[in-house]
């Protein structure tokens, strides 16, 4: 089996689907010749042609326009926001026009529309490239939010938001895109939508996650492990709605529980996280859930970065503290 | 050596910029006599009569849905009065298959279009059955956010062109629309994937309160389209023939595939804003409105027919009360409507339901079904 990285591993799965389904289309920035900024879709022109993979003038709105527009005469788009900083410019037409659109006509209309961008600390950007605001798209019902955490599930997670009639924002974190290799299956395979995934089980304490802070909590988890600490990974995958079930089967098997985001601890995706186990499984508690998120600032100057993104080393603090209580 | 001229006449190129814009194009003047009988629709007596009557009936449901919301059994209305030929004039050079993504003031090209009027009235009440479409009804609901709806033509467009379809998607703002961002986005996209896009921008003269003058600098909004690279044309909006003439010819242009047009109308709406509290006196004055009212759209075309035997008051007063009836039945029909339910919202909101919402799901479901 070949080895990938995620961004070989997201190429794939646009170029399978691409050659699955002839509705399938691919368009943005930079996504035609040049094959995107990130080389996410090197050669997908010269393979499927210009009538399926091609280039936009460059506005966001008029992407995500064209997005809904294509759904609702049968195209099944995939557009590419060139950086999830950029996703203010589109933000009526994800939150606004998408989102609802099953819901606003009765459920007589979809929208098989996935939104590619990507977005996250660590590869040293100019600012309002990285933003984690996937908190923000959280919050528009009818959508989903998805992050994979790595070379296999980018590809599967990929063609099942492809693959879904309801709207999906796929954020793909740059750290991500070339750090690491893992096996990635020839063709066709999925990875299904609104399910976390248990990434290491253990039995003292529950660490949930996504996206580059994966590689984070399984850093720390092998530390951990050292001291005799049996950590628990749960790896969201789907960030919005939730897998509310794994995370709490998780927790009422550990008793404890630490939630890592890598955007700022404000409002966000830990903060739901932590509110669904307050909710359901409090009992089962034996310490104050633990957070590890980036500090309340805006994202960092590209300098700045290593002082402010959470680490191994904060979830490895912040594990030990809960564990001890 | 000196200097002779400055290297850019800022004066001229200002001057000039909408020179190819004039003179508007009119074919019935106030009166309703025709000025421009070379460009006169080539329509039958009939297609006459239907323009005309199509117009009254707009006039007559605008002044009973206003009737209606105030007695409170209408919700959320445009008022429409004023901007008859305008809406009409443009929705009638449409084909059935066409596509049609209207503002909130556009239910009269909505309902012309094949929305039953006890739908429209239900959409205005905020109940989702009027929100229903069948798959083959091409046209979304009315849209909130101003411009949205031109970035989605694009794609609309874009989508019929890649199908090989030959249909044409429809737009419509107001001047007040054109300095949206998503406006040019729209235009600019389909200008640039030739896509079979008409934009039509019905300027009647006032974003609620804020006059023409304070949108642009542009001394036309159909210029605007030359920045896309794409025709544009301003008509006379309170004349149907040139209205539906000057949208006839643009529609065939752009389903020949070579690209989108922008039309400006100029119009004026002789109600408020909508029904929620606006007050025009606040913001313009009676002789605006009486110089408006004077090129009403319906008094010129009820003069060009009656002039060619095709109209009558008898007639106009028949249409009026067939019209008042169709609109009792279809505001009784709304009446039947099924209550709304919170678990038929949460079954719309995901074609697969995720977690949350299959929880909610059962929660509202047996709360409902007590």
């Amino acid at each position: 089996m070949a080895q990938k990285t995620m961004i070989q591993a997201i190429t794939d799965a646009l170029d399978v689907e691409l050659a699955n389904d002839p509705k399938t289309l691919v368009f943005g920035e930079d996504v035609g010749k040049n094959g995107g900024v990130f080389r996410a879709t090197d050669g997908l022109q010269a393979k499927h042609g210009e009538d399926r993979v091609f280039d936009t003038p460059l506005a966001e709105s008029g992407i995500s326009g064209l997005a809904i527009g294509l759904a609702l005469t049968g195209w099944r788009p995939i557009p590419e926001i060139q950086f999830f900083g950029f996703v203010f410019e589109t933000m009526d037409s994800i939150g606004g026009q998408m989102s609802r659109m099953r819901y606003r006509m009765g459920g007589t209309r979809s929208m098989p529309i996935t939104i590619r961008a990507p977005f996250g600390g660590g590869v040293h950007t100019p600012e309002m490239h990285s933003d984690n605001f996937e908190g923000l798209i959280a919050q528009f019902p009818g959508m989903r939010v998805v992050i994979p955490s790595n070379p296999y599930d980018a590809k599967g997670l990929l063609i099942s938001s492809i693959r879904s009639n309801d709207p999906v924002l796929f954020l793909e974190h740059m750290k991500l895109y070339r750090s690491f290799r893992q096996d990635v299956p020839e063709g066709t395979y999925t990875v299904p939508l609104d399910k976390a995934a248990v990434t290491r089980e253990g039995t003292d304490v529950s660490i949930i996650t996504y996206g580059a802070m994966v590689r984070e909590a399984l850093k720390a988890a092998d530390n951990l492990a050292k001291d005799g600490i049996n950590a628990e990974i749960v790896d969201l995958r789907t960030i919005a709605p939730l897998d509310v079930e794994t995370i709490i089967a998780s927790v009422k098997k550990t008793h404890k529980a630490v939630v890592v985001q890598e955007a700022q601890r404000m409002a966000g995706v830990a903060a739901n996280v932590i509110s669904e186990i307050s909710e359901r499984a409090i009992l089962s508690l034996e310490a104050p859930i633990g957070r590890v998120a980036a500090p309340d600032t805006p994202f960092p100057f590209g300098q700045a970065e290593n002082i402010w993104l959470p680490n191994a080393k904060d979830i490895e603090a912040k594990v030990r503290e809960t564990v001890n209580f | 050596m000196a200097k002779q001229h400055a290297a850019v006449d800022f004066k001229r190129l200002l001057d000039n910029q909408d020179a190819d814009f004039k003179p508007t194009i009119q074919i019935l003047d106030e009166v309703g006599k025709v000025v421009n009988p070379d460009i006169m629709p080539d329509l039958s007596d009939d297609q006459l009569v239907d323009l005309m009557s199509k117009m009254v009936w707009q006039r007559v449901l605008d002044q009973r849905a206003t009737a209606l919301n105030r007695q409170g059994r209408l919700g959320f209305y445009a008022p429409s009065a004023g901007e008859e030929a305008s809406m009409i004039g443009s929705h009638a050079a449409m084909k059935k298959e066409d596509w049609l993504l209207p503002a909130y003031r556009d239910l009269p090209q909505l309902i012309q279009h094949g929305l039953p009027l006890d739908k429209a009235f239900l959409w205005s009440r905020g109940h989702v059955a009027g929100n229903e479409y069948p798959e083959d009804f091409h046209a979304l609901p009315p849209q909130i956010i101003i411009g949205a709806q031109y970035v989605q033509t694009a794609g609309v467009a874009l989508g019929l062109k890649k199908n090989g379809s030959d249909e044409v998607a429809f737009t419509y703002t107001g001047d007040g629309g054109t300095s949206q961002g998503d406006f040019y986005e729209g235009v600019n996209f389909a200008g640039h994937f030739e896509a079979p896009a008409l934009f039509i921008v019905q300027d009647n003269g006032f974003a609620i309160s804020v006059p023409r003058a304070n949108q642009t600098a542009a001394k036309t909004l159909a210029q605007k389209a030359v920045a896309a690279g794409v025709p544009g044309v301003q008509v006379d909006g309170m004349d149907a023939l040139a209205v539906y003439e000057v949208t006839k010819e643009a529609r065939a242009w752009a389903a020949a595939g070579n690209g989108p047009v922008l039309i400006e109308t100029l119009t004026y709406r002789y109600g408020p804003h909508t029904l929620s509290g606006d007050d025009p006196t606040r913001y313009r004055s009676k002789e605006t409105d009486e110089l408006w009212q004077k090129r009403d759209p319906l008094i010129r075309m009820r003069n060009f027919l009656t002039g060619k035997g095709l109209w009558s008051k008898e007639k106009e007063d028949a249409l009026i009360e067939k019209v008042k009836d169709d609109i009792k039945n279809a505001i009784n029909e709304a009446d039947k409507a099924p209550q709304q339910t919170v678990s038929r919202f949460l079954k719309d909101t995901y074609e697969e339901s995720p977690q949350n919402v299959a929880e909610q799901l059962a929660e509202f479901q047996g709360k409902e079904s007590k």
